[in-house]
């Protein structure tokens, strides 16, 4: 199939924002959208039979991957999805740029889109940036990789893409999140849509990086990873995030990974189904050991070609709907 | 550095719009608000020589020189006292001024206001204190109260020479900004400031707490991602310094209280006969951390906005007599360190102009205070507790004078503000109840236009 725009067809009805911020004021139908929209991406252009792995859906668009925090894989990632559709994709690296000299954030974007961009694709340590981006950048997309330990919804609608191919279903799936679920935006994103998608979210780690406050949202808690072996469908392993952590939350790697390490004494104790994904970059032998990672149960790599999907699914709605504003 | 403050020179003209100190102005007809001698009806109140000459003059002895000043549909109450007003100056003079700060005050209704001295560098000697007084004079708007540090550099290591400094013009001593951390030093500042019937106002909040923290620490902060601060980071500092209070029999004020558990720490203590006085600011029970989700660095401030139930302890507490002030913590900032992103962003918001309206509609307008309570909280005891001698309209008190308009609606914006800074996270309400005038030692130095 060679595709272009006009038979490739247009974002589908119910999808209204210009901006992707986060997944907690998404309805399970914008959620849905943006899934429906990734598996087809994947399936009919990353996967196309004839090899022929673009669509010019943004052909003459600008996007800026402004980074304000190291990362590579999702730069890349965002990178490679813009240009599969067709846009002009350039990287704004924060460490060596005016930034260091004292500019506000709002001012380096400003002056960014000044050049002609048509998303802002952010990165930052603080929470709610992307949201002072979109009430600040007139007429740009802004979509959201990733700020501070707030969200993180591309990371979270991939992770739900690979459990709905794996599974056929969210609706019903327990879904444990394990590990450092303070500073991780990857949890909060996961655990927003989740509950939306009408499956059951568990937070587990040491209760000095799981807030009871969890509870207040109708989130289960849980210290103990062994209790909750049998009965999960789903297991994400977070990273530890030292690089946030104002206090040594536990007393050692060590202990963490006895008591939170999934490895193959505790996979036997699993589900046979039992789906382990994990948001990357992983530390083996921490969270989650060698033989695991690359095991059968793992679709950590499966996580990252969805990603690629995800992300065109989100540019392509988001710039659909600020082109026309 | 020699300072020349020009004094400000009075002719003898017979020009009657002129404010002479020696001219007796009459406030005709306003409903007058006098905690201070259980006053509330309307009257005549009469200044000469800068002095409340009487409270209540007939109409017909009403001397035919006076100026008057009709304040019929209004009320009259002593100037306002706000005993905790950042002025920034020295150092941070592109956020406020001296100057600026106490004009501010007087459009938000305050003739009297009481400054921390967490500047830069902090008041901890003769000289500074004397700079300020100086500063204020200079300006010539309303009363500017100074105080000074507790401990040298506001280091928490050793005590300021709080008797000179007293002497010199600190009306109470502060750390304002940060606790006194080592209980030893805070036990001996407390036992110290006894021999000088001078009051402590301390800044509860544990810094290892309250370490990193962006926001109260609860089910928002948890949504958002950001840090929080504990209400156990003020509770324990609030509980720890009663007890040193009442072990050496000292008088402590407790600032900007937010937690609930501070605000029941406090009334236990009063019940037990320590002498702790507390005051409240205004958008400790106007605003939660729900407003965080916004992310508008105009939410930040420290203590922070904590949630409903906190906000709740707060109001209980003003009514109950457990909290005995109103205070702002005017906390000005210029708007390119302000507007940044949340985590870098300093804390703090100015208050001095939307206290009233605030005060007024959540706590009047709403039934939990009469306005003889609301004056209470917002002028004879923020006075009381700094021992000056104000927030009384008793005859041969100094004339000043708060005049309000409780019903007229307006929109808090940009334009009306007189301060400074503009971070303030109520631009844009709509508020009800001002301050029409204000009159410093018989002076008019305010008057809404």
């Amino acid at each position: 199939m060679f595709w272009t725009p006009e038979n490739w067809g247009s974002v589908p009805e119910g999808w209204n924002r210009s901006h992707l911020l986060g997944l907690e004021d998404l309805s399970a139908k914008e959620i849905l959208i943006l899934l429906d929209l990734a598996d087809r991406f994947r399936r009919e252009v990353l996967e196309n039979p004839d090899n022929r792995r673009k669509i010019p859906l943004l052909a003459g668009k600008a996007i800026v991957n402004l980074f304000f925090e190291n990362s590579t894989r999702t730069r890349t990632s965002f990178g490679l999805a813009g240009r599969r559709l067709g846009a002009d994709v350039v990287d704004f690296a924060a460490a060596t740029s005016s930034v260091a000299k004292g500019e506000t954030v709002v001012d380096t974007a400003k002056n960014i889109c000044a050049m002609g961009m048509d998303a802002v694709v952010v990165r930052h340590s603080c929470p709610g940036v992307p949201l002072t981006l979109a009430q600040n950048l007139k007429g740009c997309a802004v979509v959201n990789a990733g700020d501070g330990a707030h969200e993180h919804p591309t990371q979270g609608l991939l992770d739900i893409l690979t459990i709905r191919r794996r599974f056929g279903r969210v609706e019903g799936l327990t879904v444990a999140v394990v590990g450092d679920i303070e500073h991780s935006r990857v949890a909060r994103s996961n655990i927003f849509a989740l509950q939306k998608l009408g499956a059951t979210p568990i937070v587990c780690g040491p209760s000095t990086l799981v807030s009871e406050h969890w509870r207040d949202l109708g989130v289960e808690v849980c210290y103990s990873l062994d209790e909750l072996l049998p009965r999960v469908d789903v297991f994400n392993l977070l990273r530890i995030q030292f690089e946030r952590q104002v206090v040594r939350p536990f007393p050692s790697i060590a202990e963490y990974a006895h008591l939170y390490a999934m490895n193959s004494e505790r996979l036997v104790h699993c589900k046979n189904d039992a789906l382990i994904i994990a948001p990357g970059p992983i530390n083996r032998g921490v969270e989650i050991t060698p033989e695991v990672a690359d095991g059968d149960r793992s679709a950590i790599l499966d996580q990252v070609t969805n990603g690629v999907a995800v992300r065109m699914a989100v540019l392509w709605a988001t710039l659909s709907v600020a082109a026309k504003r | 550095m020699i300072f020349a403050i020009k004094p400000v020179l009075y002719d003898n003209s017979s020009n009657r719009n002129f404010k002479r100190l020696d001219m007796s102005t009459i406030i005709k007809n306003g409903r007058v608000v006098d905690p201070s001698q259980q006053l509330d009806k309307t009257a005549n109140l009469l200044l000469v020589d800068g002095k409340i000459a009487a409270v209540d003059v007939p109409d017909n002895a009403v001397p035919s020189d006076a100026n008057i000043f009709d304040a019929s549909g209004k009320i009259v109450v002593p100037g306002l006292v706000d005993m905790h007003v950042h002025l920034r100056e020295p150092g941070g003079e592109d956020a406020e001024t001296v100057a600026t700060g106490a004009k501010a005050a007087l459009s938000g209704g305050f003739a009297s206001i009481a400054c921390p001295p967490n500047t830069v560098p902090p008041i901890d000697t003769r000289a500074q204190v004397a700079l300020i007084r100086e500063l204020a004079s200079a300006a010539r708007q309303c009363n500017v109260f100074p105080m000074c540090c507790i401990s040298k550099g506001r280091k928490g290591e050793e005590l300021a020479e709080l008797g000179v400094l007293f002497e010199s013009g600190a009306v109470a001593c502060s750390d304002d900004g940060s606790s006194v951390e080592d209980a030893e030093l805070m036990r001996r500042a407390l036992e110290y400031c006894k021999m000088f019937d001078k009051p402590i106002l301390c800044h509860e909040e544990s810094a290892p707490l309250a370490k990193g923290g962006v926001m109260h620490e609860g089910a928002v902060s948890n949504l958002l991602g950001l840090r929080g601060i504990p209400a156990e980071a003020e509770d324990i500092m609030v509980a720890r310094d009663i007890a040193l209070a009442e072990s050496v029999g000292a008088a402590m004020h407790v600032m900007h209280v937010s937690s609930a558990g501070a605000v029941d720490a406090i009334r236990r203590a009063k019940a037990r006969g320590v002498r702790v006085t507390a005051e409240v600011a205004p958008h400790h029970f106007t605003l939660t951390d729900e407003n965080l989700r916004s992310f508008d660095p105009n939410f930040k401030m420290n203590p922070p906005l904590r949630s409903q139930k906190h906000l709740d302890a707060c109001l209980r507490g003003l009514v109950d007599g457990t909290i005995d002030a109103i205070a702002t913590d005017h906390a000005p900032h210029a708007e390119e360190r302000k507007r940044r992103e949340i985590d870098v962003a300093p804390f703090g918001i100015i208050g001095l102009e939307s206290a009233l309206p605030l005060a007024i509609e959540t706590l009047v307008d709403s039934g939990l205070l009469s306005w003889s309570q609301l004056v209470e909280k917002m002028s004879l005891n923020p006075a009381k507790i700094l021992r000056v001698n104000k927030g009384t309209l008793k005859p041969g008190a100094d004339a000043d004078v708060t005049i309000i308009d409780p019903n007229l609606e307006w929109i808090f914006d940009v334009d009306q503000i007189r301060s400074k800074s503009k971070n303030s996270p109520y631009l844009g309400r709509k508020m009800k109840g001002r301050a029409a005038a204000v009159f410093v030692a018989g002076e008019l130095r305010y008057q809404l236009q």
